[in-house]
């Protein structure tokens, strides 16, 4: 008889615990409170799983965000009913925007008072159907079994995505025997591409004069970077890369043409202008990459090449859709492609490329945005993860950070979540303690989960917290100022905190560096030290984050150089 | 209702008809109307009944014909709990017969 026929009397939380474990899991992020202590209790007991006590539930779910974001491996954060669960809606909502694999567990009120306005009940599944790629509400400690395994194959397979299990209090109390344990929950292979598709695609890129390809964060979620790359150099294709994709093609690359869309460098858009095949790969034609879609790529046949069928026709109809997952297509496209220079094209964008750049004022001194991303990359190297926030100092990293490795960067794309960087950062620190960590903030952004300073001063995580500080929204006074007949409104702070008294008081090394003697000497002690270091730097006020689309107009017509 | 509703219903006299088969369980039918209802897109009418054992469900949906459709089935089955979609055009007999009860 094995282990595995064991009988064994245990409760519903008991049996999440194993499960867990034998999914592989272990670290969770979350906060106890009523609902969930029955599973707090059996969780105390694992001596496989280490709990990261967060300090609000969107912090936890941030946290298993920075796991999954950095690892590409199923992160797990865990939530009370009611407050706890509305809280960590957010960080549900913004991984199924950006794809990214989690498992929510959730208490909930006993089941015979669902329904009854308990004390901290919230109709949790009714809230998370529409922000999660799947949900559960489990109403047995037998059903578990099944949901368990079944949460981390959805959150895994296809287009990864967010599962939530509601376990009322009952379920996680109640007491079955366990005679087999299920498989762990493992991603599905996808099932194979269309060849006659694939056929389609090959004779369309090997007689395309101008391509382009445009990788999407698709690209890092199945592991397809080096692929994508040796299809752009095997035919010749310039690349742009969505937000989500920054860093499947190092931006130093010779064919790349770094971030596309609303803040690209000007030739970036143009050469989209001109193209006549755009080849999207595990992208989505969001809207700030693609600006007003009738209007993206106007001379151009699209291939588009995605694990979710929904996205092929969605925004822009494909002349090529097809449906797979992009390390099955891309290996079977690359050896039926021609090879080719496409010296033409590729001199033309060559020259948009010189004539029309992104333009970095400043980028030599550290005291403006540019020149400070610089200089704290120039004291890292590749194997550093680069973390941020949501504003102008995510996008003037977006814009000029030399990303050059997939899961490199990790930025919230589609939900655009102030909050996101620091306990995302926290996460990824755990998840891969020998990176370094850098988290570039704005002190909007920062406030929205400052609490987590507590977190990462707790855990020594080896995280440096950049904030860039212009006591404004900045990109919120940007466009007011640009968009709104330069009438700022509530995007400039009257009061300004003292971050470095509040990072000390959390228990962090601080380093200003406007006070610095020598900044950029202090800036590199401080980014290769170990453990938590918030860095501080004051930003102009007027600085803005330039070129840019005007918003719902054409990537054609930007503003600014 | 909203404005947008009541334009779509207005351009629209064609309709289209959707037959879905569902795991029978509690959340099934807010899942399927959900993704609708925060499209904006009015579902006309729905029917749904357990079929077999019970295990699963089918749910007769009818919804204005209009260029959105298509990307509607596809999310819908992409819905886990959700196991086909079938299209038929506004002239299936289901809500006709069922008419009779609304007169």
């Amino acid at each position: 008889m094995t282990e595995e026929d064991a009988t064994e009397t245990l409760n519903g939380s008991q049996i999440v615990v194993r499960l867990l474990e034998r999914q592989g899991v272990r670290r969770v992020a979350g906060i106890p409170g009523g609902s969930i202590l029955p599973f707090y209790d059996a969780l105390s007991q694992s001596k496989l799983i280490r709990h990261v006590l967060a300090r609000h539930e969107q912090g936890a779910g941030f946290i298993a965000h920075g796991a999954a974001r950095a690892t590409g491996e199923t992160a797990v954060c865990l939530a009370t009913s009611g407050p706890g669960v509305t809280n960590l809606l957010t960080a549900i909502a913004d991984a199924k925007l950006d794809s990214i694999p989690l498992v929510a567990i959730t208490g909930q009120v006993p089941t015979a008072m669902i329904g009854s306005d308990a004390f901290q009940e919230v109709d949790t599944y009714g809230l998370s159907i529409p922000i999660t790629k799947h949900n559960f509400l489990v109403c047995s400690a037998a059903e578990l079994l099944e949901v368990i395994p079944e949460a981390f194959r959805l959150a895994a397979s296809g287009r990864p995505g967010p599962v939530l299990v509601d376990i009322p209090k009952d379920v996680q109390n109640e007491r079955i025997e366990v005679t087999r344990w299920p498989e762990a929950g493992r991603r599905t292979p996808a099932p194979e591409a269309d060849s006659e598709a694939i056929a389609r695609a090959v004779s369309l890129i090997d007689a395309a004069e101008r391509s382009i390809l445009y990788l999407g964060g698709g690209v890092t979620h199945s592991d397809g970077a080096a692929l994508a790359v040796e299809l752009a150099e095997k035919g010749g294709l310039p690349t742009v890369m969505t937000l989500m994709a920054l860093g499947t093609m190092p931006v130093d690359h010779a064919l790349s043409l770094g971030l596309l869309g609303m803040h690209a460098a000007r030739c970036t858009n143009m050469a989209l202008e001109e193209c006549d095949l755009l080849i999207a790969v595990g992208a989505r034609f969001d809207d700030r990459a693609t600006g007003k879609a009738t209007a993206f790529c106007p001379r151009a046949k699209i291939i588009h090449i995605d694990i979710d069928r929904a996205e092929l026709d969605k925004i822009k109809t494909a002349h090529v859709g097809i449906h797979g997952d992009l390390g099955d297509v891309l290996g079977r496209v690359l050896p039926q492609i021609r090879r080719q220079s496409r010296a033409r094209w590729l001199a033309r964008v060559g020259e948009l490329k010189a004539g029309f750049p992104l333009r970095t004022p400043g980028v030599d001194d550290l005291r403006t945005p540019y020149g400070l991303i610089r200089a704290v990359a120039d004291n890292l190297t590749d194997e550093a993860i680069v973390a941020t926030d949501v504003g102008q100092h995510q996008m003037w990293v977006a814009q000029t950070y030399p990303l050059r490795r997939p899961r490199q960067w990790l930025t919230s794309g589609g939900l655009g979540t102030m909050g996101f960087g620091l306990p995302t950062a926290i996460g990824a620190a755990m998840a891969q303690p020998e990176r370094t960590v850098v988290c570039f903030s704005g002190d909007g952004s920062i406030l929205m989960n400052i609490q987590e300073l507590a977190t990462a001063a707790e855990e020594g995580v080896n995280v440096k917290l950049v904030l860039m500080n212009n006591a404004s929204l900045g990109l919120v006074a940007q466009q007011q100022n640009l968009f709104y007949g330069g009438r700022v409104f509530s995007s400039r702070f009257a009061v300004e905190p003292d971050f470095l008294r509040i990072a000390e008081g959390f228990g962090w090394r601080t380093l200003d560096l406007d006070s610095a003697n020598n900044p950029r000497e202090a800036l590199g002690e401080a980014l290769s030290s170990r453990g938590p270091v918030f860095i501080h730097a004051r930003i102009d006020r007027s600085e803005q984050v330039l070129p840019m689309v005007v918003p719902s107009g054409a990537n054609k017509d930007m503003i600014g150089d | 209702m909203n404005s947008i509703t009541g334009k779509h219903q207005e351009a629209g006299a064609a309709r289209t008809v959707l037959e879905l088969e569902v795991n029978n369980h509690a959340g099934v039918m807010s899942h399927v109307v959900g993704l609708f209802s925060r499209r904006v897109f009015n579902v006309e009418g729905i029917l749904c009944m357990p079929v077999g054992d019970g295990r699963s469900s089918r749910i007769w949906l009818t919804v204005a014909e209009d260029a959105r459709v298509e990307q509607m089935i596809r999310q819908l089955e992409k819905l886990e709990d959700i196991l086909s979609v079938r299209r038929h055009g506004a002239s299936h007999e289901v809500f006709e017969r069922v008419g009779e009860f609304f007169k």
